[in-house]
């Protein structure tokens, strides 16, 4: 199996000085579920952004489906991104929109017919349990809501790898067990999760391989459990030594 | 396309005020240079209207033989510079004296006043330089006896006019420089209303030329409607000046439709770059 996900020896600085990520290299197969966690500062973000090719490395490279950051054209980021869902803490809804229009803008930017946009956000609503909230506008949800919400659209176009900084973050207990939840399901149906938080409660709850950042450097990854987690992967090889 | 029209539209709708705000400010902008644009009209046509009267008058000495000037005026309209060229015997002289000049009536006698040859010349050939060519060519004929045209007068007006073309074209591009900058900042205004929105088509994948298209869509139609108003606000300045003050030119359909395009294209422009410096600051 692939890797999905490659890093390599990956540094990322900001113009301020600031090292966000040293010489971080791990792998993210086909299908796996991933936490990432540290304390706030330590690069968990930094990995979702570069994931996503929001940022470039500074130095390293950053392998995502086949594309590396070393000769990936801006023309290419968008079809990149539709592969790769990704939700926040902060939900990052249209609230002049619906939630049905909400999801549905995320298929209506790739140029989808509408024969095809209404049957499939009707389907992700049933798969996040928010078909009655269909016609609410965000600010009628909970913030649990909300974030199933964000979870839909980040679905809907079918991707590969579900990326979530935080998802948990704004949300009370229950609330964050639900969501967690739903991504286990999402992994389930085979799509990979990788999902930072600071939440370590949830991770020990759950059986998952973690990644545990430290001022930027990757300093344990427990590897890929051999109960639950993976769909199809094998254990990807352990990177970077404890330091 | 549609999807861009629909949420251009959704822009105006979700935040008319912002939307009316842009519009008026556009709308003033162009209305400046739109008034500054018919000053520049009514000067350069009264000007042309000036120049128009450069005239050459050469005096025929008193006995040239009436065939000898005919055929002169024959060979001088053929000149490349010459609009119109009159002869004026010296009957129809002393008529013209007695009819513009009525109280000295008694003083003119037959004889008194010499025949001429008045040449009027075609645009572009009135500079002094030019002026100056064709009266030396006149001067050549040996029954002319004397040229006048006005030597210090047509070197005073060409300056003028050479003063109001660089004047104009600089205000005038100062005036387009300065609506352009009012106009980007106001489409940069609305561009930063909807960052979040922006945020999200780019988190979803949405290609750049997508996420600019309602924003060019947006910026052309305010513009469009921004020309509009600036136009009719000129009309109103301009029917309440023609009724009070003085008559003036308005702009012609060309100059309205140039006016429009430019409107549009300049809030084309305007929005390509608020929103292609947005796209580059959030990368």
């Amino acid at each position: 199996m692939s890797a999905m996900v490659r890093f390599t020896r990956v540094t990322k600085r900001y113009p301020t000085a600031v090292t966000a990520l040293d010489g971080v290299s791990f792998t993210l197969d086909r299908g796996e579920f991933a936490f990432l966690t540290g304390p706030s500062g330590a690069g968990k973000s930094s990995i979702l952004k570069l994931i996503f090719v929001e940022e470039l490395p500074t130095a390293g490279e950053v392998k995502v489906i086949g594309q590396s950051s070393v000769t990936l054209s801006a023309a290419k980021i968008p079809s990149l991104r539709r592969k790769v869902g990704m939700v926040f803490q902060d939900f990052r809804l249209l609230p002049d929109r619906s939630v049905a229009e909400n999801i549905a803008f995320a298929l209506e930017v790739t140029g989808a017919p509408r024969s095809r946009i209404d049957p499939k956000v009707r389907r992700v609503l049933e798969q996040v349990d928010l078909r009655a909230k269909a016609a609410a506008r965000p600010h009628e949800l909970s913030g649990g809501e909300q974030q199933r919400v964000a979870i839909a659209r980040a679905l809907v176009n079918d991707p590969i790898l579900l990326l979530a900084d935080e998802p948990t973050g704004n949300l009370d207990e229950r609330s964050a067990r639900s969501i967690l939840d739903l991504l286990r399901e999402i992994h389930r149906a085979g799509t990979a999760v990788l999902m930072a938080t600071h939440d370590l409660d949830l991770v020990r709850a759950t059986p998952f391989r973690t990644l545990e950042l430290h001022q930027g450097r990757l300093v344990f990854d427990s590897g890929s459990p051999t109960t639950d987690a993976t769909v199809a992967a094998p254990a990807p090889s352990p990177a970077n030594a404890p330091s | 396309m549609r999807l861009a029209l629909r949420e251009a539209l959704r822009a105006f709708r979700r935040a008319p005020m912002l939307s009316a705000l842009s519009i008026t400010t556009i709308a003033f902008s162009l209305f400046a240079f739109d008034l500054f644009g018919l000053v520049a009209l009514n000067l350069r046509s009264a000007l042309r209207q000036v120049e128009s009267r450069v005239e050459i008058r050469a005096f025929v000495a008193e006995g040239t033989r009436a065939e000898a000037a005919s055929a002169a005026v024959g060979d001088i309209q053929r000149f490349p510079e010459v609009d119109r060229v009159t002869l004026v015997t010296e009957a129809e002289a002393l008529e013209r004296a007695r009819r513009e000049l009525g109280e000295f009536e008694d003083v003119f006698d037959a004889g008194i006043l010499p025949a001429s040859i008045e040449v009027r010349l075609s645009e572009g050939y009135r500079d002094p330089a030019q002026v100056r060519v064709v009266a030396e060519r006149l001067a050549r004929y040996d029954f002319i006896d004397d040229i006048r045209y006005g030597e210090e007068w047509v070197e005073k007006l060409y300056r003028l006019r050479t003063i109001a073309t660089v004047v104009g074209l600089a205000l005038g591009s100062t005036f387009a420089l300065v609506s352009i900058i009012i106009i980007g900042s106001t489409i940069r205004m609305a561009v930063l209303a909807r960052a979040r929105e922006i945020q999200v088509m780019r988190l979803v994948g949405a290609t750049r030329g997508f996420i600019r298209a309602p924003f060019l869509l947006e910026g052309l139609l305010k513009g469009f409607f921004g020309g509009v108003i600036a136009l009719g606000l000129s009309f109103v300045t301009y029917a309440s000046l023609g009724r009070f003050v003085l008559h003036a030119e308005f702009f012609g359909i060309g100059h309205i439709l140039l006016g429009l395009l430019a409107g549009a294209l300049i809030g084309l422009l305007g929005s390509a770059y608020a929103v292609g410096r947005h796209l580059r600051h959030v990368a």
